[in-house]
This record gives structure tokens, C-alpha cells and sequence, in this order.
């Protein structure tokens, strides 16, 4: 079986990020790493490669700069090979152009099963998996925290509020992740050694026929129009108990009309 | 030491796996006076944490020593000093002698195991009646045909109470000094050996340590690591592994230590001021830095004097006996900063405290490296 991971390459979350001042883009110049959001995918990817007893695991990403380190570390974890879409005309793309990238990098690899994350780490709109789904004609299921896949069907724990959906679906599929679906490994001495030689095939938008009305800054249906600062939140207002402090607390509450 | 892509990489591995499988714990651990040490050999066998440089034909990684530094310096960053202790003593304290020496059987049979984290190892060379004078162990093994019938007891074992073998230094002749002692895989399983006591210390309190009794004890013959009669010059080999990490941990501890307290100086206040704003205070963590700063450097040097195959004796008992003098001044210093809430439980600098003096005494206290040291520069005149 092959699997395809969508796999976002992100600033470093531990950094302070920067929002460009003119178009109020992220500024992702820097180093990009893994999303951590990802490597759940990478490892629900590499386990049912293993289950199925055979086939591997492609990881497509879009990234500015030929940005490579985040694929090498889900390379290390153990995918076989990368599809990284890098390109100056790709620049100001939205969710949707980013969907066009990924479902045509992905038609490439004809997988069995295409994983992505829930939502990124630093955009999370949560709304590319189901676009590229969509694009690529494929059924969707979102919010898994259990996959597994019996011959031609995929069967999948989809988290609710209340519990979860057991949801099955034929495969091809798009199946969106989240964070409780399994313990991502963590890539071994052997592992990054491995990742230098294996192979990444970085494309352009010309590749995948895309041209700038589709993608980057001329496809994008969405535009930023302006950003604010978040308004500083006010002190609490501490209330210190002298025998009537649950009294205070309920007037408090229904102040706010949550009693 | 020229550092790769790789080597950060394969940092981010190690404080992934300590922050995930480790860090949450330690307190608990601490409290209780021991950890799991198989639960989490396991994972970090998982990883391919437990044998980065040995021969992958027995799971191991294939590395280069330069990633050992790396492994000690993030290792030294957990919070406590028993954890990594445990760890070093597998990695680099129990099983480098059964690596370099071992016959390919025995090290299917017992390193294997200890890469994947499935065995716990320790090293048992200390006695009750000889720690810095290993030449006067006397713990003993007779030959019986095809097997060692051991009669002893060693003192201060880490990981004792958990081992399921022990790299046993003993003595298997009468020549006597530091001649006729071997050392032998010996399972923790075989009869007429106990555990007699789980000791009680002052710090590293999540590492158990163990006094172990041995009474006609019988182990095959074919469990002796390398030569009968080669003990002490292959534990003394061994033994620069044990030095060489316990200065990389240090380097990752001490820098620990002045981080956070950096951190509390800057915020707390006295007499209007951050304590910070003093400038003995800032002299102080400078001086520091600086020292921890230049062990780094010399443990870079002393390890890649190792990948070149060079004896790096001199190089590892010169970093061992500068790590003990540092860990004791920084735990000092970040304790006098803190003041009374350093002295309190709740905060991390007691335990550190406690944790740091153990260094100037384990793995050859610091006038045992001074001994070497004054030895190898001809001091020591015998008069
Ligand atoms: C105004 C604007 C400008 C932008 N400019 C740029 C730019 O200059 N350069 C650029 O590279 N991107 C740019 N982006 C794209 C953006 O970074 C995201 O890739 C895209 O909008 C997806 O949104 P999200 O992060 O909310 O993803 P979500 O929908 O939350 O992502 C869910 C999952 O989809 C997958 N996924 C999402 N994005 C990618 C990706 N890029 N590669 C592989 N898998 C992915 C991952 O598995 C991810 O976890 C821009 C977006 C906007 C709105
Ligand atoms: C927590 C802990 C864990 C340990 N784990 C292990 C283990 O896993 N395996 C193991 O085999 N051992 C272990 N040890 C033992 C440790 O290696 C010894 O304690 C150490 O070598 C010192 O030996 P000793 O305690 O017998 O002290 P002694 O040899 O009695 O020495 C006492 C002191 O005398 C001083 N001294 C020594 N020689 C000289 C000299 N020539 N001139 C002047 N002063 C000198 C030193 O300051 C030394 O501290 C551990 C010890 C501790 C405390």
C-alpha cells in the first residue's frame, strides 16, 4: 500500500513569529522545521505501510526557498522519498491555491491513502485536506484518532465532541488526523543518516500545470485586508475569601448571565 | 569538533524523547526512590539511543563518538541526576568492554539486548574495601571446569536492584594487585546471588543503587569478556568511556543550572533592583559560563582525539576532574543565588544541589584523577 503525507514545513513555533507589514503574510525566510501536527500523519502512515506488509510512504509538501529540513526529519522518521513544490509564484498563495499544488502533487504519486494533519500548527485554518479531497475527487474523512485499513476500505475512529463516529470509506481517500492517533517516533542516528540520500523531486507550479492565475498572489480568493492587535487581556479580578467569597463568585457569575 | 545537520538532529531526538518519556516523571521517580529502568531503556532503545556507536550487526547504531557528546550533553539537561546516571552507566559504563572485547556470542546474548533496552546492565567493579584502589578488589572467582564459581560483594552499584547482568570486575588468580582479574558477564539470575541492600543517599535519588552478594555463584566460563587475566586493563579502558561522558553530562547539566538561574536573578528583587543588576552577581555567571564553556570545548577535543583512536587517558581524567570542581561551584552558586527558596524542596535547586557533589567522587574521585594525572606528567617520583 502506498500513502501519501501531506506534510507542512512552518517556522519554528518556539520562535516569535513575524507578520510580513505589506501583504501581512507569515514571514517564513527563515529556517522551517516539521509541523509537529505532521509527523502524527508520517508515523500513522509508516505503521499502516507496515501493517499492509509493503509499499511506502511519499511525503508532498509546498515551501518556500526549496525549503527541505522538515522533510528530512519525516524522512529520518522513515518515509521513502519526498515531492517538495517550491516555486516564486507560489508566493501569497491561499488554502485553496495550496490545495491546487498538493492534490496535483499527489495525483502524481497515484497513493492508496492520503494523510494529512487536522490543522497546521501555524496557519491551522483546517481547510486544505478537504479542498485537496475534493479537487482530487476523492471521498474525505476528518478528525481520525483510529485508522485502519482492511483491503480496499479504510476504516476510521472520527473524534466528535460527544465520542466518536466509526466512519468506513472506500480508498483512494483523504484522511485527516489528529494528535491522539499515535506516538510519533522519534528518527534514530540510523534514520537521519538514511534521510541524506534519499530522494526529494522538487518541482515548480509550471510543472504541475499551474500558472499564476491559479496559484500564488493572482489565485488567491482569499485577501488579508488588515490585522489587528489582540486586544491585551485585563486582570483578573482576584477574590479573596473573608466567608462570603462563594457568594461573590455566584454574583459574578450571573453578572455575566453564565448562572 | 566539526557539528552536521545531523548531530542537531539528532539533539532534537534526544530532548524529544527525554521531554516526552522522561521529564514528566522525574519527580515522581525521585520521590520514589527509583525509576523504571526497563520501561525506559525501552523506549530509549527504541530510538536507537542505547548503542550509538556500536556495531549494527547487534542493533547498534554505527556512529561516531562525536554523537555520544551530543547524547551526554542533552542527557545532563534532565532534571534530576539519577536518570542520566542510570542511562550512562548502560550506554557507556557497563557495555563498552563487553563491545570492544566480547566474543560474538556473548555479545548476541547480552549487548543485543541492551541496545534494544530489553536488559538493564550495571557495572559492578566497587568493594566495600576498595573504590578508588581497584588493584585491591577481592571478589573471586574459581575455575570449575567450564565454570566461574564467584564468591564476593560489591558496594554502590547503580542500577543494581534492576540489572539483569552485571560487567563483573573480579579476581581469577592469586598473583594479586592489578594483576589476574577478569571481567564476565554475569546474569542476575544465577543462583547464590542476592541483592543484600538498596542503599539510601543523599542525592541522584531516582537511580537505585545496590550492595549485591555472591555466594558459589556459578557462571560458564565463556562468560569472561575478552582475556582471562585482562580484567583491569580492559576496565580501566572502560573506565575512560565513564569519564568521558560523565564530563559531557556535566556540560549539559551545569549549563542547566545557570540558565534557570539566570532566569530567577533577573526577575527576583532585592533592595529595588534585580538581583542581577549587582555586578558580583553578573561576574559570577560570567565566570561560570565561561568555565563551563571551556570544559565544553575540551570535552570536543578530548572526544574527537577518541574518533582518531589516540589514548585519551590524560584528555578524559584532566575533563572528569574539572567537571567535579564544576558541578560543585555552580550548585554553590546557583544555591547562594536562590536563597532561601533554593533551599526548599519545592524548587529544582535543592535536588541539584545534592545531585552535583557526586561527580568529584564517582567513577574515580577527583584526587583519583589527580593520581593519573600526576603519574602521566612524572610527578610522582615514588619518594
Ligand atoms: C494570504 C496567504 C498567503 C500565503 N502565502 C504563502 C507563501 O508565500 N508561501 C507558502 O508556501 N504558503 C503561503 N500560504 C499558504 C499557507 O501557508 C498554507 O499552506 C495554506 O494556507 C494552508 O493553510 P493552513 O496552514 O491553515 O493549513 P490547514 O488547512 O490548517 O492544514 C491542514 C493540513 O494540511 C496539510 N498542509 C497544509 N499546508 C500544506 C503545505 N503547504 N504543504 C504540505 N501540506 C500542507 C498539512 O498536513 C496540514 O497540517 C499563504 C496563505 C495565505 C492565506
Ligand atoms: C551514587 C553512587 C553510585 C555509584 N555507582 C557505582 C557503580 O555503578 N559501579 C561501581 O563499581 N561503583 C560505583 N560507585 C562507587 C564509586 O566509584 C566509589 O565510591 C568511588 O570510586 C570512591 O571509592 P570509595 O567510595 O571506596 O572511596 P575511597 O576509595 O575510600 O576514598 C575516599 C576518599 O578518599 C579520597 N582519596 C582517594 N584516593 C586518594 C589519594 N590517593 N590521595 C588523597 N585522597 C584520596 C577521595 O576524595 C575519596 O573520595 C558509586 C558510588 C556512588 C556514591
Amino acid at each position: 500500500m502506498n500513502v501519501v503525507v501531506c506534510v507542512k514545513q512552518i517556522p519554528d513555533p518556539a520562535a516569535p513569529p513575524a507578520l510580513d507589514p505589506g501583504t501581512h503574510n507569515l514571514v517564513r525566510s527563515g529556517k522551517l522545521i516539521l509541523d509537529d501536527s505532521d509527523a502524527y500523519g508520517v508515523e500513522m502512515a509508516l505503521q499502516l505501510v507496515d501493517a499492509a506488509g509493503g509499499g511506502e510512504v511519499t511525503l508532498v509538501s509546498m515551501a518556500p526557498n526549496g525549503e527541505t529540513s522538515g522533510l528530512r526529519t519525516a524522512l529520518a522518521m522513515g518515509a521513502a522519498k519526498a515531492i517538495l513544490v517550491s516555486d516564486e509564484t507560489l508566493a501569497g498563495s491561499d488554502a485553496l491555491g495550496t490545495a491546487k499544488v498538493l492534490a496535483a502533487a499527489i495525483r502524481r504519486a497515484e497513493p492508496d491513502l492520503v494523510i494529512a494533519a487536522t490543522e497546521s500548527t501555524d496557519g491551522y485554518t483546517g481547510t486544505t485536506p478537504v479542498q485537496v479531497a475534493e479537487l482530487l475527487g476523492l471521498p474525505s474523512v476528518t478528525f481520525a484518532k483510529k485508522v485502519e485499513v482492511d483491503g480496499q476500505t479504510v476504516k476510521v475512529e472520527r473524534q466528535t465532541e460527544a465520542g466518536y463516529d466509526e466512519v468506513t470509506s472506500p480508498l483512494p481517500a483523504v484522511v485527516t488526523v489528529t494528535a491522539g492517533v499515535v506516538e510519533p517516533r522519534y528518527p534514530s542516528f540510523k534514520g537521519i543518516m538514511a534521510a541524506k540520500s534519499k530522494p526529494v523531486d522538487t518541482l515548480t507550479a509550471a510543472d504541475l500545470g499551474l500558472d499564476g492565475s491559479q496559484v500564488g498572489v493572482g489565485g488567491a480568493r482569499q485577501e488579508i485586508v488588515s490585522v489587528v492587535e489582540a486586544e491585551a487581556r485585563s486582570a483578573g479580578e482576584v477574590v479573596v475569601d473573608e466567608g462570603d467569597a462563594h457568594e461573590r463568585v455566584i454574583q459574578f457569575l450571573e453578572q455575566l448571565k453564565i448562572l | 569538533m566539526q557539528f552536521t545537520e545531523e548531530h542537531e538532529q539528532f539533539r532534537q531526538t534526544v530532548r524529544g524523547v527525554v521531554e516526552r518519556s522522561i521529564a514528566p516523571y522525574v519527580d515522581e521517580w525521585e520521590e520514589a526512590g527509583s525509576f523504571p529502568a526497563h520501561q525506559v531503556f525501552r523506549v530509549l532503545g527504541e530510538a536507537g539511543l542505547l548503542g550509538i556507536e556500536y556495531d549494527p550487526a547487534y542493533g547498534g547504531q554505527g556512529a561516531d563518538h562525536s554523537y555520544t557528546a551530543v547524547l551526554g550533553e542533552e542527557l545532563g539537561r534532565i532534571d534530576c541526576g539519577g536518570v542520566p546516571m542510570a542511562i550512562s552507566v548502560q550506554t557507556d559504563m557497563a557495555t563498552p568492554a563487553l563491545h570492544r572485547f566480547g566474543s560474538h556470542e556473548l555479545k548476541e546474548r547480552y549487548l543485543a539486548p541492551a541496545i534494544r533496552g530489553e536488559h538493564v546492565a550495571s557495572i559492578a567493579v566497587t568493594e566495600p574495601d576498595a573504590g578508588s584502589d581497584v588493584a585491591g578488589l577481592r571478589t573471586r572467582a574459581v575455575r570449575d571446569g567450564d565454570e566461574w564459581v564467584v564468591n564476593g560483594t560489591k558496594l554502590y552499584i547503580t542500577n543494581g536492584t534492576q540489572a539483569d547482568w552485571l560487567c563483573l570486575l573480579v579476581r581469577t588468580s592469586d598473583e594479586g594487585g592489578f594483576r589476574g582479574m577478569s571481567q564476565i558477564v554475569f546474569p542476575t539470575d544465577t543462583p547464590g546471588f542476592s541483592v543484600s541492600r538498596k542503599l539510601d543517599k543523599l542525592g541522584n535519588r531516582s537511580s537505585d543503587t545496590a550492595e549485591l552478594s555472591f555466594v558459589d555463584a556459578r557462571v560458564p566460563v565463556a562468560n569472561t569478556i575478552g582475556q582471562v587475566g585482562m580484567g583491569f586493563q580492559q576496565q580501566m579502558a572502560q573506565f575512560q568511556n565513564e569519564r568521558m561522558i560523565a564530563s559531557y553530562l556535566a556540560v549539559g547539566s551545569t549549563s542547566y543550572a545557570l540558565e534557570r538561574t539566570e532566569a530567577y536573578v533577573r526577575q527576583r528583587r532585592v533592595f529595588g533592583a534585580p538581583l542581577l543588576a549587582n555586578q558580583s552577581v553578573q561576574f559570577r555567571l560570567a565566570e561560570l559560563r565561561a568555565e563551563v564553556e571551556l570544559l565544553r570545548q575540551f570535552n570536543y577535543a578530548c572526544a574527537e582525539a577518541y574518533v582518531r583512536g589516540e589514548d585519551i587517558t590524560r584528555m578524559a581524567s584532566i575533563a572528569k576532574l574539572t567537571a567535579g570542581r564544576l558541578a560543585r561551584s555552580v550548585a554553590d552558586t546557583c544555591m547562594q543565588f536562590h536563597g532561601g527558596i533554593g533551599y526548599m524542596e519545592e524548587t529544582w535547586v535543592s535536588r541539584y544541589y545534592r545531585d552535583a557533589r557526586l561527580l568529584s567522587i564517582g567513577g574515580g574521585a577527583d584526587e583519583v584523577m589527580l593520581r593519573i594525572l600526576a603519574r602521566m606528567d612524572g610527578l610522582d617520583t615514588g619518594l
